[in-house]
């Protein structure tokens, strides 16, 4: 086993969990256009716990921290926030922003295994879901892809010993399994598992100098090829508002007309 | 997935534990603390206390007339519809009309027998003319939001409630203008502006409850002043009616009008003393497309006014609030939230910063350089800047949390005071050194003074004085009264900033407001209201 631990963590950048999103014109997908985009929650978590892990120095040195991001030019911003939270170092993968929601997982996937043999990443942790497409698949994918185990909906993670064993405590229905696995790892990550610290000035200043090497999916011998077709994006129905009455007759006559009386 | 379908609720469970709605998040930002800072004391027991036993010098005015089943004949008979009279005359109305006899925080209680809620102005005119002619006293009231007592009757005042004057009547999307009823409420013209890209240049606390007549009637300030300034501004025209039932037409949707006595100033502010607000029109800007905040930690005071001369400079025209805290004050938010601060260490000042502008891309960068410009020149130890929406709003929990704090750990005596910026905080430095050399300040339970911290809007020169107290005490309410206002009015402070006068702050108005004013202040009120009936025992 290498010496230290080689971390990536892929991010993306998706619109603001506490914005509601408003399907376009076309019934195609989202609006995006001037709707406030953050870091997608799930990977802001995979950002802490690498940094946490490097900050508990512990037995397992870690020696690097990746964050990658495919997507348009404002990718940027959302890899400055990763490595104004602690990453070392970004790749941006352009991709350019299309209405039909962009790369699959499957490509993402891909892609990754790519990224992680030309790096000798030994540990991947990705948020078990990105919050817009909700497809929660890449992870498995890129597990599958790279035949390496994983541990899926981490709420605690721990490096056991220096010959790389890992305990990740898993979320299912009603409950946890506590899992043990040796390096390289694939682990996605869950809400409980930390909470994320805030971006301090002095770290959004540095990020600012740190390296960001601007890349293609070609670069990777990746193409970005559609499986899926979206048909149609429709919005819930609309709940029913409710009425003023002016008086207690008012009420009783409504009451009446609604046949309750 | 373990817990895809419940998403939002378990994240919103996991980061912030108290959020708020997010129908429009950009500019949504619902609880100031502002509407909670009363100026003297909140006591919650069961039963609210008399007005008139609070305050025994009251007494009711003598020439006053009672009011009588035939009055009450009258006003059913002229406002036609069951639901605008609440009858306790001549029939046991106790538990309709309690809610609008005491104030919400449990603070003021009056006697009054009489509800009206008229639905025009004409409605409105009438009545007026028939109780000035019958000398019958009549309180004002909106939302009943207010933190002084001015909204609530303190005898057998006939309440006037604006409810039922609830239209909006025109909006112009190319100069702003909204013209609407007295009666709306504040959230539902701001939503309403929200659907046309504007906003209301109004928000406080109380924007669920409050109506925007009352608002205008006794000047609220609130979260937005800094950037789109006070009502005496943004108001264009408003139609009221005098007591003896003239309606003033002033409803004027023009910027520029000089012609005359800006006569609409007399009722912005005056608290229902000399008419009733019917309608306004009000100039309201674009909503922000983009807003950002940053929280830091400073070093000291000078450091934070600093801060604020070069935010004034740099941020210029995007900023639009500048929120001071202190070191205590963030204590105790920590303490009552379990919330760890966004910020390592320990600093005995903070401040919030935030801006709201059209691009996002631009105002991301004056606010880039002008952190890395505050951070580089040591003005501020260490800082964090929001980085998504929940991040937004749990940094302004920091800020409007702290009300809430106070109120989890016992009384607190509260002042909202108005102080040249200078010495802004000098107020609460000299307030703790008073208390502690008189032996009140400890950190166990023999010591009734809890903590004495400051925190305000520092963009206004506004700062709130809180003292947090484990029991109310007299010696400690002597020990601070009225050495406090003696204290604002050395420095030509205001002793009320933005809560008004009312009933709490009438008798010290002499310390804000020197006696020729307060003489001219009785004459308008001699001029407008000779029988006295509009909103009585208040005000001056």
């Amino acid at each position: 086993m290498a010496s230290g631990l080689r971390i990536l963590v892929p991010v993306k950048r998706v619109i603001d969990y506490a914005i509601k999103p408003r399907i376009n014109k076309a019934q195609t997908g989202v609006e995006i256009a001037g709707v406030k985009h953050s870091l997608n929650p799930f990977d802001e978590l995979s950002i802490e716990e690498a940094v946490r892990l490097r900050e508990r120095k512990g037995p397992l040195k870690v020696d690097n921290i990746l964050a990658l991001s495919a997507g348009g030019a404002k990718c940027a911003d959302t890899l400055r926030t990763a490595m104004a939270m602690g990453a070392d170092r970004a790749f941006h993968i352009d991709v350019p922003d299309s209405a039909d929601g962009g790369l699959e997982p499957l490509t993402v996937a891909k892609m990754l295994k790519e990224v992680v043999k030309k790096e000798d990443i030994n540990l991947v942790f990705l948020g078990k879901q990105a919050i817009d497409g909700d497809q929660g698949q890449t992870g498995q994918m890129l597990a599958g892809l790279l035949g390496w185990p994983q541990a899926t909906q981490a709420s605690k993670v721990e490096i056991k010993d220096e010959s790389g064993t890992v305990e990740v405590v898993h979320e299912v229905d009603g409950g946890v399994e506590t899992l043990r696995a040796k390096l390289p790892l694939i682990i996605t990550t869950d809400l409980r598992l930390n909470e994320p610290r805030y971006a301090s000035l002095p770290n959004i200043m540095k990020a600012k100098k740190k390296p960001l090497q601007k890349m293609t999916l070609a670069d990777f011998g990746v193409e970005d090829k559609k499986r899926l077709k979206t048909l149609k994006v429709t919005e819930p129905p609309a709940r029913q508002g409710g009425g003023k009455v002016e008086d207690v007759d008012g009420l009783i006559g409504k009451l009446k007309e609604l046949g309750a009386l | 997935m373990s817990s895809t379908r419940h998403f939002s609720i378990a994240l919103r469970r996991a980061r912030i534990p108290r959020p708020r709605c997010a129908i429009t998040p950009i500019t949504v930002r619902v609880p100031s603390a502002r509407a909670f800072s009363v100026s003297s004391t909140v006591q919650a027991t069961k039963e609210i206390k008399y007005t008139t036993n609070a305050y025994p010098d009251l007494h009711r005015n003598p020439t006053f007339a009672e009011i009588t089943a035939q009055d009450v004949t009258f006003f059913k008979e002229l406002l036609g519809s069951q639901s605008a009279v609440i009858d306790g005359v001549t029939t046991d109305a106790t538990d309709d009309i309690e809610p609008f006899n005491s104030d919400w925080m449990r603070k003021y209680r009056g006697h009054t027998k009489l509800v009206l809620k008229p639905q025009s102005t004409a409605e409105l005119s009438k009545v007026l003319q028939y109780c000035n002619e019958r000398k019958l006293a009549v309180v004002p009231q909106g939302g009943n939001t207010g933190l002084v007592g001015g909204g609530v009757p303190v005898f057998d005042e006939i309440v006037i409630n604006t409810a039922r004057l609830n239209k909006i009547h025109s909006f112009d999307d190319a100069s702003g203008v909204l013209v609407a009823d007295a009666g709306v409420i504040l959230e539902v013209a701001d939503q309403y502006l929200a659907e046309r890209n504007h906003l209301f240049p109004l928000d406080l606390g109380a924007k669920g409850s409050c109506h925007i007549g009352g608002n205008v009637s006794t000047n609220a300030g609130g979260l937005r002043l800094l950037r789109y300034g006070s009502l005496h501004g943004s108001v264009l025209g408003l139609e009221a009616v005098l007591p003896d039932g003239t309606v003033v037409d002033s409803l004027s949707t023009l910027r520029k009008n000089n012609t005359g006595y800006d006569l609409k100033q007399l009722f912005i502010g005056s608290e229902g003393t000399i008419g009733i607000i019917t309608k306004i029109a009000i100039q309201c800007p674009s909503r922000p497309k983009a807003v950002n905040v940053a929280y830091f930690g400073l070093e000291s005071y000078d450091q934070v006014r600093a801060a604020f001369k070069e935010a004034k400079g740099q941020l210029s025209e995007i900023l639009s609030a500048f929120e001071l805290m202190d070191g205590r004050s963030q204590k105790l938010v920590s303490e009552s939230t379990g919330n760890k601060c966004p910020l390592e260490g320990e600093y005995p000042f903070y401040c919030l910063v935030e801006t709201s502008g059209s691009n996002a891309e631009h105002d991301m960068e004056k606010l880039e350089t002008f952190l890395e410009h505050i951070m580089g020149e040591g003005i501020v130890a260490d800082g964090v800047l929001a980085q998504d929406e929940t991040q937004f709003q749990s940094i302004w929990r920091w800020r409007e949390g702290i009300t809430e704090a106070l109120s989890h750990l016992g009384g607190t005596y509260k002042y909202d005071v108005s102080i040249p910026l200078p010495e802004l905080y000098q107020l609460v430095e000299d307030c703790k050194a008073r208390l502690t050399k008189m032996g009140f300040v400890g950190d166990d339970d023999s010591f009734p003074v809890r903590a004495v911290v400051g925190y305000g809007h520092m963009g206004d020169s506004n700062l709130h004085l809180n003292i947090a107290v484990r029991q109310y005490n007299k010696e400690v309410e002597k020990a601070i009264e009225p050495w406090v206002y003696e204290w604002i009015q050395k420095r030509n402070g205001s002793i009320s900033a933005e809560h008004g006068l009312g009933l709490a702050k009438k008798e010290f108005i002499g310390y804000s407001q020197n006696d020729t004013m307060v003489k001219l202040m009785k004459q308008l009120k001699g001029l407008y209201d000779p029988n006295g009936i509009m909103n009585p025992y208040k005000y001056i």
